[in-house]
């Protein structure tokens, strides 16, 4: 009986632990490229599920709606990118914390305002479930963790091959160096924006059928991410990756014996211990 | 051949150089290794009190290793340093400060918000009442007298209530070194003090220093060698960690080891 | 081509270059002679726009170069190779090729070609072209900082100390590679403080002390031991 939970909630955990590792990627990759401590970062996952709402609606197609969100919050994210952060590199990370911060108050109210306060809801693009022993899953939940992988999985060739995946690896590393070399840093940085921007909208269409479209629900997610950042190691796509599932699949283990709302206790032990044991991420390799 | 007159007897020739003080600092096989870099090796320095020593060297010398090394910021891998006859090798920053050796840094290390004033007077209630948490600063009047005093001996007494930020760089490296003197220091180390002066600015300092060479022990890492040769009395040179020369600035310009050394000859 | 007027340039409130003026023509290699700590470096740096400078006039082909970022001057024809080295560890040797490499405009052609003219002087990178940059030892990273370099096919060269804590071998491989571009027609503006092989490989010589240039010569004219050299240079 345990047994099986196990495993139900092995599922469980690596599916959300995927839709995390979407969100919580864009995070660290921000932060890893720019040093931006991007707190608007949950609100963009917010604004892609409304925008999925909508074309939803227009097109019936969740696809369509997909795809929407993410290029048209992409672009939202580099033209926040160049009018609010672009001006502030360099200065104190304070100062780009209270400008993120600033952005995800405005979003936040944008969206009540636009929206209203009635949550929405997204249609899964296919019902269905199987059996696993004696519940029915939904399909659709496990193609929620398979397009999440894809797509980070997308990234991860994008930043291995390729000349831009080169400029943004070097960026990270040295930017000044990068720009010596010719590579247009600013603009590189608006990229990486955007990407994220995009990566975090995305999870929000996919996110939006397992739970109400609503303005304040990146708030939720956006904590979980930030912890998923500093376990994995700030800057590490890899590292966030693998400590999105480790997290996930720690509270979803922990919700067998208590309340899913006393779970998220578990992510928080993981980051104090994170810290007092390796701050630099659990999943860093060592420096040579 | 009168020897030293002791009790009015001539002292055997032992008892002559045992009656000559001690170096004030003495380091003795100092080694300084960092995983497979050896950035000291074997260093044996004497610096005797009164002196005016100048350390240079090219790149990579092993210069600012050994000044961290006799102001507590890093320990030696192995030797000992003995300072005023006490054996302080590995002995943290403050415990160093307190056994009377000052650094100024390279990279000005003032508060730039405070008053050129408070700045010195920070320094010198470390000396006096340092632990005293209750009473206001304000009620230890030979505190501020002595701060007065030594911004006095630098030269900056006019710019007392200026804001440090305020000062110019020149004014600047002089309160650093006002800021060291403020601990009474029996050594004071200074680290590049006409880095980044102009010429004027460097013509001062030179003056300052050999006005506080009448009556403090110095020790110096510079590069500009007009500076070195103009107010050292024994310079040591280093290279890759070690000492390659010491002596008098005519002795190591005549050096051609020296000049090898500097021009990669 | 390259011509600075007066640069000054502070670092915070530290006044390092007290008007610094120097001039390069296309092709030649100048070189820029001076103990530690008298700007040399800050010269090129403010070149580059790493250090902008606080007043004076730094132009390059007729252009005015005041607040162009680094990557519009790579663009434009100046390649830097810094004190530090700077390669970039966690990318490999090939990847940090292509980040000069990888340009707008350079055919398929053009950049085997130039990969294979880099891998010729410097074979060792060829070996090591899939290994990361921070496996690579001091002086292999120095040749693939100018190799890296090469990569932009600049028109002038900012070199800061590239013998500095090399062996003796590879000096003599630096000594060839700046006589390799030189013979290419790339100018190269060189810092160094090893006087033999600076007044071996350069057309004219600078020297600095205290944040301005206090000589100049064509480098025949100079020999290591003569006594502006002692001056300025040695002890």
């Amino acid at each position: 009986m345990v047994y099986e939970q196990i495993l139900i909630q092995t599922v469980n955990g690596l599916v959300s632990g995927m839709i995390l590792a979407l969100v919580a990627s864009g995070l660290t990759l921000i932060f890893g490229i720019m040093d931006v401590v991007n707190f608007a970062h949950g609100e963009l996952f917010m604004l892609g599920a409304y925008v999925g709402t909508t074309t939803l609606v227009a097109t019936g197609s969740f696809w369509a709606a997909l795809l929407v969100a993410s290029v048209l919050i992409g672009l939202l994210g580099a033209a926040l990118q160049i009018t609010t952060l672009r001006p502030l590199l360099g200065r104190d990370p304070l100062t780009t914390i209270l400008a993120t911060f600033g952005i995800s108050l405005v979003l936040q109210n944008y969206a009540l305002w636009q929206y209203g306060p009635v949550a929405r809801k997204i249609q899964e693009p296919f019902t269905g479930h199987f059996r696993l022993f004696h519940l029915d899953y939904p399909y659709y939940r496990i193609v929620i963790a398979v397009l999440s992988a894809a797509i980070i999985g997308g990234l991860w060739l994008f930043m291995k091959y390729g000349t831009y995946g080169i400029w943004i690896r070097a960026t990270t590393q040295d930017r000044v160096m990068a720009s010596a070399m010719g590579i247009p840093v600013p603009l590189v940085h608006t990229g990486v924006f955007a990407i994220g921007a995009a990566m975090a909208a995305a999870s929000g269409v996919l996110f939006g059928p397992l739970v109400g479209v609503n303005h304040a629900m990146g708030l939720d997610l956006i904590l979980r991410a930030f912890i998923v950042v500093v376990v994995g190691g700030m800057g590490n796509l890899g590292g966030s990756v693998l400590a999105a599932i480790f997290i996930s699949l720690a509270e979803s283990f922990a919700s067998i014996w208590v309340s899913p709302a006393q779970a998220v206790i578990v992510s928080f032990v993981v980051l104090i211990l994170t810290l007092l044991v390796r701050p630099t991420g659990l999943f860093v390799p060592t420096p040579k | 051949m009168t020897g030293h007159r002791v009790d009015g007897a001539t002292a055997p020739a032992h008892a002559r150089a045992a009656a000559a003080p001690p170096p004030l600092l003495h380091t003795e096989g100092l080694t300084v290794r960092f995983g497979g870099l050896t950035a000291l090796n074997n260093v044996n320095v004497d610096v005797r009190l009164g002196e005016v020593r100048a350390i240079i060297g090219p790149n990579g010398a092993g210069k600012s290793t050994f000044f961290n090394c006799l102001t507590g910021v890093i320990r030696p891998t192995g030797g000992r340093i003995i300072f005023d006859g006490e054996d302080v090798t590995g002995l943290p920053p403050d415990r160093i400060s307190r056994r009377g050796v000052a650094r100024s840094y390279q990279i000005t290390n003032i508060l730039p918000g405070a008053t050129v004033l408070e700045n010195v007077r920070v320094a010198t209630q470390s000396r006096h009442h340092g632990w005293n948490l209750v009473r206001h600063h304000r009620s230890f009047p030979d505190v501020l007298a002595r701060a007065r005093a030594v911004l006095a001996s630098v030269g900056l007494a006019g710019k007392e209530d200026e804001l440090a930020a305020n000062l110019s760089h020149g004014e600047q490296r002089t309160l650093e070194i006002a800021i060291a003197l403020a601990t009474e220091p029996k050594l004071l180390c200074l680290d590049e003090p006409t880095a980044g002066m102009s010429v004027a600015e460097t013509h001062q300092t030179v003056e300052l220093i050999r006005r506080l060479g009448a009556h403090l022990t110095i020790l110096i890492v510079e590069h500009d060698m007009e500076v070195v040769m103009g107010l050292a009395r024994t310079i040591t040179v280093l290279h890759y960690g070690e000492v390659l020369a010491e002596g008098s600035p005519a002795e190591i310009q005549a050096n051609a080891r020296v000049q090898d050394v500097y021009l990669k000859t | 081509m390259l011509s600075l007027t007066d640069v000054h340039a502070h670092y915070g409130k530290s006044h390092v270059l007290h008007g610094v003026s120097i001039d390069v023509a296309a092709g030649e290699v100048v070189g820029l002679l001076g103990r530690n700590g008298v700007g040399k470096s800050t010269t090129l740096k403010s070149i580059m726009g790493l250090v902008p400078p606080s007043s004076g006039k730094i132009l390059f082909e007729g252009r005015d170069l005041a607040g162009l970022p680094p990557h519009r001057l790579a663009r434009l024809g100046i390649a830097y190779v810094p004190e530090d080295r700077r390669i970039f560890r966690l990318l490999t040797v090939l990847e940090n090729l292509r980040t000069g490499l990888d340009r707008h405009g350079v055919t398929e052609a053009r950049r085997e070609a130039l990969l294979e003219k880099v891998y010729r002087h410097f074979p060792v990178l060829r070996e090591r072209r899939a290994q990361h940059g921070g496996t690579l030892s001091g002086g292999e990273q120095q040749m693939l900082a100018i190799a890296r370099a090469m990569m932009l096919e600049p028109k002038i060269i900012l070199l800061d100390e590239p013998t500095e804590g090399l062996m003796p071998r590879m000096v003599s491989q630096i000594r060839e590679i700046i006589q390799v571009l030189h013979g290419d027609g790339v100018a190269i503006l060189l810092v160094e403080q090893n006087v033999p092989l600076t007044l071996e490989v350069s057309n004219r010589v600078y020297i600095m002390e205290k944040g301005t240039v206090r000589h100049q010569a064509a480098a025949a004219a100079l020999r290591v031991n003569d006594a502006v050299i002692h001056q300025y240079l040695g002890v």
